[in-house]
This record gives structure tokens, C-alpha cells and sequence, in this order.
């Protein structure tokens, strides 16, 4: 789960991480009133979920109230597009106004998984405003890591040594490890993914301050954080990936005009790579999973159809847990239900694969069957390419 | 031989009474697999499956001298599962659970560093030695003993390698899934590691799939010279960056984890990469044919 900039500034403001004063708007008018009362200079940040803002236009400097006001409003108007946000962008729905600070230099820190190690590692560097990846290619001296210990945290050692190397002194040093103390317990306590500070400021006052921040918490862990629990009704999600979501299932879409249901996540990868092999376009991933149920595969398969550039749909089930005979219930029955003219293609393989081919052949359902995927995913792209819907 | 497990394993099932572990357990005594007991705090003493339940592992190793154990627990509990089983001094931990925090699998991992136990998974379908046990959920009848090791970090993926190759009229001698999240016990380096030492296993097939680096680490075993070929199918060309593909671990984050790029490490480290997931049987057949005409 990934949080607004201004969400992650308030977790991580709780861990004593000093953040510039500002006030989140909906409207123009509300941002020129924050401008007023902090103090006129001020930064107006498109809140989306995505990086990428400063260069795709998300970020303004605006001098006095009706600066921010006429800012504000070009803003609410756009949709921004980033390389995060696709080719259709986000709509830009709120706007963090935030005191202009000026600052002599930007710091980098943040705590990851380091997915090869299994463990949390701790970076810092000097090379703040700069995407840490980008630094680590090349300048990767000026990376700094420290693990951070799973059972016990950052230790203070560890916080003061990383300071340093930031070439810090005095109270900047000190107030330095304070903060790089508090992401680690931030990262700790709240199951985070991903923290990162960047840039950290060093102001002209000689203060250290997170001018921009991104918290990404693990969805695994959100059972234990009630508190972070999204909301139900995201209006910028995916229609056909909120509604898969609703009856737990998994669709993400890929846009093209052949539609996937498949059982299993990597088969699912690789059902729609051996379409594109075949010269065709998958629209979707779907994994229905390992415990579905003849309901689950009924609303996935009607969720894959309502996609309006879909033009085939390949079904590859390789039963394990999930039976193919249930499987084929369950298509019988979307079928029906919304009389999808569709064509579509079924391979069943593994349990109860017979079964379910029996099912399908009784119900008097135009399809088409094939024994491999290979065979299945030449057989869509030709369905794609010759049907149409009617 | 094969790795990990043989007929002689000696299986405990923790969540044994639940829904998941009775209806597993069943297949894998149908299989033939030696389970010895299973673990449920708080019903000890009782009987299931015509086995003897046990409060605790540490109970049930010295009552059943168990060294495989395989967790059918919920993710909120499973981290402590796995410890407790690696304290009793279980030899092989087989985490089939999904959806475990990471960082629950972090502690796992620190506190395994100092026991002598292997973590496989979470979020595997398990191991599986054809012919002798299966511990885990795949299906137990399209396998075939053979000569090819498969290493995956599917499920159903692992599936269709392991019946092209059966159907391929080759067999497997074990196929193990390490799982598919960012986190995992054993990993691709491990599992190549115990497939050299394995006389029974000739060639291996290894699936893996976009998010991380533990294709990137397999390729540098490989190019240091490895005894038997490898071929490689990686899943997830199509997948966009930046999105979580149904594994927990498969997402292509910060330029990192492509397919593309896992795939042309390994192939010039000197893997042979299958690009099609249609085309895993007949390469390897077609290898063994023109390397082994018997």
C-alpha cells in the first residue's frame, strides 16, 4: 500500500521527523487561504500516486495568495502524466501547499528490503534529490548502508556512523541520526516495504527537513495496521481491478484484445507472453488463484468480458487444488448469465481436466478447445482476428 | 537420491487437523508419503488420519523422530511456526502458507542463520520426489521419476513444466518450488548447489519469473562453470513495470527485475533460455535426444 506524499509526511512526523509546515486542499480557493496563512512563498505538490511529479509539471512555486489560487487551478485542471502513471495520467484530486524553504544542500536516506539478502538495509548519501538507484550506478561511493536488525532495530552506533558519513557536524550531525532513528522505527513498527526521505534538506537556518517522503507499506502485513486499512471506494481505481479485488481475485490490465483467466500467477505471466509469441495482444492478467469457488470464477470471467476491447478470451486452467470441473461450472454459468458472444478458447490440464471438458461439451457452448497452451494461445489470436462482437 | 527429501523422510504436518492440512495430508499419504504426525496446540493426544496429534514439534520429534516439516498455518501465525519448528531442530521446513509479512520472514531467516534448518517457501507448493513422497500440494500424478531437477516460483507454472516433461517421456527426480514472494528460504543458488551434488539429476529446469534478483544470482553459479545444463524459462515479458503480478514477489520495480534481462544474464552465463512457456518439454527432450541417443 502506497500513500499521497502528505500521508507518508504525517506517519513519519510521528517518528520525530521534522516535515516543512503546510495543509492539504481540494480546491483553489482553499489554496490560496493556505498561502496566506503560511506565509506566501509557497510550493503547491499535485498529490498522486505516483514519482515522477517535478518533471511532468505536478510541482509549483507560487508567490502570494492569488499566484496559488490561479496555480491551484491550472493544477485540479490537468491530468498529470508521469512515467509511473501510464499514458491516460491521474487526475490531480489534492494539492499539498507547504511553506517554501531554501536550503544549501539535499541529503538522501531510506530503508528498503533488500530482496537478495532477506534483509532491511538502511541507506544514506550525500546525494540528495537524485533517484538512489541513479546514484548507486554512478557514484556508488556515495552510498551509505547500514542492515537494520529485524529483532532489535538501528542502533544508535549505526545512526551516528551513517550521519557522519553524510558529512554532517554539531546539531545537524546529531539531528541527522535522530532522524535516520526514526525511519527505522518507522519501517519496523508499520511493516513498510519502502521508506524514503529525498530530498532530506539542510535549510539556510541550518536545519534538517523532509521536503519530499514515500512510505510503501506491505499489503501482507496490513492485517496487524487497522489504522491503514484503504479506503473502500478509490475513485481513481481500475473498475474491472476493483471489482476483481471485491470477490479476491487478481486482474491487472494490460490492453490489449485477447482476455486471460487463468489459475496461478506465473502461469498467468506466462499464458499472456505465449499469446504475444503468437502474434496476438493479451487485454489481461487474471490469477483466480488456488481456493476459488464456482462464484469466483463466474465474476472473473464476466469481470475479463466487460473489458470493451476484448475480442477473444483464452481460459488456461492447470488443476491443482482448483478442479477443472468447477472451472467449467462456473463459465457455463457466466455465460448465461450475460450471454457473451465472445469467442473463447478453453485448455484444461490437470485435475479433473476430463471433467471439465465433458461439462463444456454437454452445455452446448460454442467454444473452442485446445490440449496445450501453445495450441490454445494460436488458437485466440486467430478467434481475435476473425470474431467480432455482436 | 534426489534433494531435500527421499522415501525415508519422516513428514510432520503442522496445522495438521485444520481444513488445509487434513485435505493435503490426505493426498500425500495417498502418495506414500511417510507422515510420522502432525502438530495443532491445544489438541494433543488426539488422533487424525489415524495419527498422533502433538501440542508442540519439540513433542512430536521426540515421539516420532519427524525431520521434514511441512506448515499448513495462517500467515499470522506461521513465523512463529517456523521457528519453533527450527528450535525443535527440524532438518527441512516447507513453508506452503501465502501472504506472510516480509518482515516476519526476515526474523525467520535471522533466526534460521544460527540453527541447522532449511527454509523452503513461503508461498510454495512444496517438494516433490516422484515415486517416493510428496510434501506439499502439487498434483501428485503428473510426475514421472526421471532425471531432470525443476526449481520454480510458481505454482501452476511448475505444473505444466513438470507434465510437459513427463508428457516429453522424460521424468523428474525432485521439483521444488521456492516460492513466489520477495523474501524466500532456499533459493535458486541453493537449490543448484544441492542438484550438483545429486548423482540422479542430469539436467535441471529452472522457472522463474520477474521481481528481484534470484535468477541475476543463479546466472553467476552457472557461469562459474557448472557440471550439468540448465534451461531457463522466465515468465512476466508482457507484465508492466511497477505492478504487483499476483506473486508477492513478482513486480518490476526501479528498472529492476525484467524478464528480458533475467533472461539474457542467464543465457550468457550459458543457460539455455526457453522463450516460450510451450516449448519447456520439447527443448530439453529435443537436448537429451541429440546428447544421449541411447
Amino acid at each position: 500500500m502506497k500513500f499521497l506524499e502528505h500521508r507518508a509526511k504525517e506517519i513519519l512526523f510521528r517518528y520525530g521527523i521534522p516535515i516543512p509546515k503546510g495543509e492539504v486542499v481540494e480546491t483553489a480557493a482553499r489554496a490560496a487561504a493556505a498561502a496566506e496563512s503560511l506565509g506566501n512563498r509557497v510550493v503547491l505538490k499535485a498529490q498522486i500516486p505516483a514519482g515522477g511529479r517535478g518533471r511532468a509539471g505536478g510541482i509549483k512555486f507560487a508567490l502570494g495568495p492569488e499566484d496559488a489560487r490561479a496555480k491551484a487551478e491550472a493544477l485540479f485542471k490537468t491530468r498529470l502524466i508521469t512515467p509511473q502513471t501510464g499514458k491516460q495520467g491521474l487526475p490531480i484530486r489534492s494539492i499539498l501547499v507547504e511553506e517554501a524553504v531554501s536550503f544549501r544542500s539535499e541529503f538522501y536516506i531510506g530503508a528498503a528490503v533488500d530482496r537478495s539478502q532477506g534483509r532491511i538495509v538502511l541507506l544514506a548519501s550525500p546525494r540528495g534529490g537524485i533517484e538512489i538507484e541513479e546514484t548507486a550506478r554512478t557514484k556508488p561511493d556515495a552510498v551509505f548502508r547500514e542492515e537494520i536488525d529485524p529483532f532489535v532495530g538501528l542502533l544508535p552506533y549505526q545512526a551516528r556512523r551513517l550521519a557522519f558519513a553524510l558529512g554532517l557536524t554539531g546539531e545537524s550531525q546529531t539531528q541527522a541520526a535522530a532522524i535516520i532513528t526514526g525511519v527505522a522505527r518507522a519501517f519496523l513498527q508499520n511493516d513498510a516495504s519502502v521508506i524514503e526521505i529525498n530530498p532530506l534538506a539542510l535549510t539556510d537556518e541550518g536545519r534538517l527537513l523532509a521536503l519530499d517522503a514515500k512510505v510503501v507499506l506491505d499489503d501482507n502485513a496490513l492485517f496487524r495496521h487497522p489504522d491503514f486499512r484503504p479506503p473502500a471506494d478509490d475513485p481513481d481505481a481500475d473498475p474491472a481491478e476493483a471489482a476483481a479485488a471485491r470477490v479476491g481475485l487478481n486482474y491487472v490490465r494490460l490492453g490489449g484484445d485477447i482476455g486471460c483467466l487463468v489459475n496461478g500467477a506465473g502461469l498467468a505471466m506466462a499464458t499472456a507472453d505465449q499469446i504475444q509469441a503468437a502474434g496476438g495482444r493479451p487485454a489481461d492478467f487474471l490469477d483466480i488463484g488456488g481456493g476459488v469457488s464456482e462464484d469466483a470464477v463466474r465474476e472473473g470471467f464476466k469481470i475479463v468480458v466487460s473489458d470493451p476491447g476484448v475480442r477473444a478470451v483464452l481460459i488456461n486452467v492447470f488443476g491443482g487444488i482448483v478442479r477443472c470441473d468447477l472451472v467449467a461450472r462456473g463459465l457455463i454459468g457466466a455465460t448465461k448469465e450475460t450471454g457473451a458472444r465472445v469467442p473463447f478458447v478453453v485448455r484444461f490440464q490437470g485435475t479433473n481436466a476430463a471433467e471439465g471438458r465433458a461439462l463444456l461439451a454437454a452445455s452446448g457452448l460454442a467454444y473452442e478447445p485446445a490440449e496445450t497452451m501453445g495450441e490454445a494461445a494460436k488458437k485466440a489470436v486467430a478467434a481475435a482476428r476473425g470474431g467480432s462482437r455482436s | 537420491m534426489s534433494i531435500l527429501i527421499g522415501a525415508d523422510s519422516r513428514i510432520l504436518v503442522q496445522g495438521f487437523t485444520g481444513k488445509e492440512g487434513t485435505f493435503h495430508s490426505t493426498r500425500m499419504i495417498e502418495y506414500g508419503t511417510r507422515i510420522v504426525g502432525g502438530v495443532s496446540p491445544g489438541k494433543g493426544g488426539r488422533v487424525h488420519l489415524d495419527l498422533p496429534v502433538f501440542n508442540s514439534v519439540a513433542e512430536a520429534r521426540a515421539a516420532t523422530e519427524a525431520d521434514v516439516s511441512v506448515l499448513f498455518v495462517p500467515p499470522f501465525a506461521a513465523a512463529d511456526a517456523i521457528m519453533e519448528a527450527a528450535a525443535a531442530g527440524i532438518r527441512l521446513i516447507v513453508g506452503i502458507t501465502e501472504g506472510i509479512p516480509v518482515l516476519d520472514m526476515i526474523r525467520v531467516k535471522k533466526f534460521l542463520s544460527g540453527t541447522n534448518s532449511l527454509f523452503l517457501g513461503p508461498n510454495t507448493p512444496g517438494v516433490i520426489s516422484p515415486g517416493r513422497a510428496k510434501v506439499g500440494i502439487m498434483p501428485g500424478p503428473i510426475h514421472r521419476p526421471g532425471r531432470i531437477g525443476i526449481m520454480s516460483r510458481s505454482g501452476t507454472l511448475t505444473y505444466e513444466a513438470v507434465w510437459q516433461i513427463s508428457d516429453a517421456g522424460l521424468g523428474q527426480s525432485t521439483a521444488v518450488g521456492i516460492g513466489g514472494d520477495p523474501v524466500t528460504g532456499l533459493s535458486f543458488v541453493d537449490l543448484l548447489e544441492l542438484f550438483r551434488a545429486d548423482p540422479e539429476t542430469e539436467a535441471i529446469v529452472m522457472i522463474g519469473e520477474i521481481g528481484g534478483t534470484a535468477e541475476d544470482d543463479a546466472s553467476a553459479v552457472i557461469r562459474n562453470g557448472y557440471p550439468k545444463p540448465v534451461f531457463a524459462y522466465i515468465a512476466g515479458l508482457t507484465s508492466p513495470p511497477g505492478r504487483r503480478m499476483g506473486h508477492a514477489g513478482a513486480i518490476i520495480e526501479g528498472g529492476t527485475g525484467r524478464a528480458e534481462n533475467k533472461a539474457g544474464i542467464l543465457a550468457e552465463a550459458g543457460a539455455v533460455v526457453i522463450p516460450l512457456p510451450s516449448e519447456i518439454g520439447t527443448t530439453v527432450s529435443a537436448y537429451f535426444k541429440r546428447n544421449d541417443p541411447s
